[in-house]
């Protein structure tokens, strides 16, 4: 137990770093961390290191582990199931599959035309951007262990009812025509050997990293001057615990917005130290990941609008429920 | 020999297109390169992760970037 406390603070809180980058605020550039510059400079650089250390070590990690999941095989072990069975295993290795979000238009069809019916897809689709392995762990590393499996359950739940819902909602008319009955590649590619596994773990670092670093910078920005500028009473007046529309608010504030979930994150501990409650802090986070502007414009190439617009009034319905259980029951977990 | 690379535009399919141009200029082959970008014609190919290689009408590689030398090896095994 102690050990696995000395791990999860040095590994994942990243104690050493915290007191480094508290050492160099202090002594190289003269700023006290207690008060307003130096507390931010101390947040800004120690968040901004931690974040792409974490980024970097789990990335390689989880595409090691993804490699052995692409889309074929899922469709292929996906095909063999049924009901909410199928749904589950859809929400489940959404986490796991890689993809890009400009496969979700090829993914959707090649998942459809072999015959899933929509709301396994939809289940897929749901749990792909919400919950994501490497973020599941910067979450235990920013809040804790209890909070991340918590979000991991919440988020599977949410991609199985909505998922499920869908598919009793019978919405296949919706769904544009073109996209049944497509030729379906059953070939696999060649297995990969370790050292393929590796090139490929090590590329989608770099790739993602490349796509990331900008929205991290920023969200890091936000959140040190969330945490050392704006005052408390300014955030509990428009997001605090009490207030009941700060879920409505975080959600919708969210949802049109897109960043990728790690630069999310930093804005997210930022607003729970300063009180803001964890239920509306989840609820921004999955807001922004779970649906965005451009994934909708995408999906609407395959659905059609009335789909769409039951697709994205599930997620937020579900969003909105979950932001509201979290600060509810948060208290139990932090 | 007709390459095609299909991707919807945004990931990963401009570096395909910059590592097969390397490629076929590495290798000194002839071939025509179009890019596909309309979902209708990439679905013709069943595939389901972008970016994807097309020689000839064959898929080669699909849902990842294959580097410059890696492309050379499919093209010489297909000449």
């Amino acid at each position: 137990m102690i050990v696995f406390k000395w791990l999860n603070s040095q590994l994942l809180k990243m104690e050493w770093l915290y007191n480094l980058v508290t050492f160099l605020v202090e002594n190289i550039f003269r700023l006290d961390v207690n008060n307003r510059v130096g507390g931010s400079v101390h947040f800004f650089i120690y968040d901004v290191i931690k974040i792409f250390i974490l980024l970097s070590v789990l990335i390689f990690v989880i595409s090691y582990i993804q490699s052995f999941f692409p889309p074929e095989r899922t469709r292929k072990i996906l095909g063999r199931f049924n009901g909410v069975s199928a749904n589950i295993l859809g929400a489940l290795l959404g986490t796991v599959t890689p993809f890009c979000s400009c496969s979700s238009i090829p993914l959707f069809i090649g998942f459809t035309s072999a015959g899933l019916p929509i709301g396994v897809t939809f289940s897929f689709l749901i749990s792909s951007p919400l919950v994501d392995l490497a973020s599941v762990i910067l979450l235990a590393s920013i809040f804790n262990w209890k909070i991340a499996i918590a979000y991991v359950l919440v988020g599977i739940v949410l991609a199985v009812v909505g998922g499920t819902i869908i598919s009793k909602l019978k919405l296949e008319e919706y769904v544009e025509p073109f996209v049944f009955g497509n030729k379906v590649l059953e070939a696999e590619q060649e297995d990969m050997t370790v050292r393929d596994r590796i090139d490929f773990a090590k590329d989608q670092v770099l790739d993602i990293i490349k796509k990331v670093w900008l929205y991290v910078l920023i969200g890091v920005g936000i959140g040190a001057a969330i945490h050392n500028w704006i005052p408390q009473d300014v955030i509990s007046a428009i997001l605090g615990k009490d207030k009941w529309y700060s879920v409505l608010l975080a959600t919708f504030v969210g949802i049109p917005m897109y960043a990728d979930i790690f630069g999310t994150l930093p804005i997210a501990e930022a607003l729970v130290l300063k009180g803001v409650g964890l239920g509306t802090a989840l609820s921004f986070m999955m807001g922004v990941t779970a649906l965005s502007l451009p994934s909708m414009i995408m999906l609407n190439k395959v659905v059609k609008i009335k789909l769409l617009a039951i697709f994205v009034g599930i997620v937020t319905l579900g969003i909105i429920i979950i932001g509201c259980t979290f600060n509810t029951f948060g208290y139990l977990l932090m | 020999m007709v390459i095609k690379i299909l991707g919807s535009g945004c990931c990963n399919c401009a570096a395909l297109k910059e590592n097969t141009e390397a490629a076929i200029k590495e290798a000194g082959i002839e071939a025509e390169i179009i890019k596909v970008t309309d979902f209708k014609d990439i679905m013709k190919y069943g595939i389901m992760s972008t970016p994807a290689l097309v020689v000839d009408e064959k898929v080669v590689s699909y849902g990842k970037v294959p580097k410059p030398k890696e492309i050379v090896k499919i093209l010489e095994t297909l000449k």
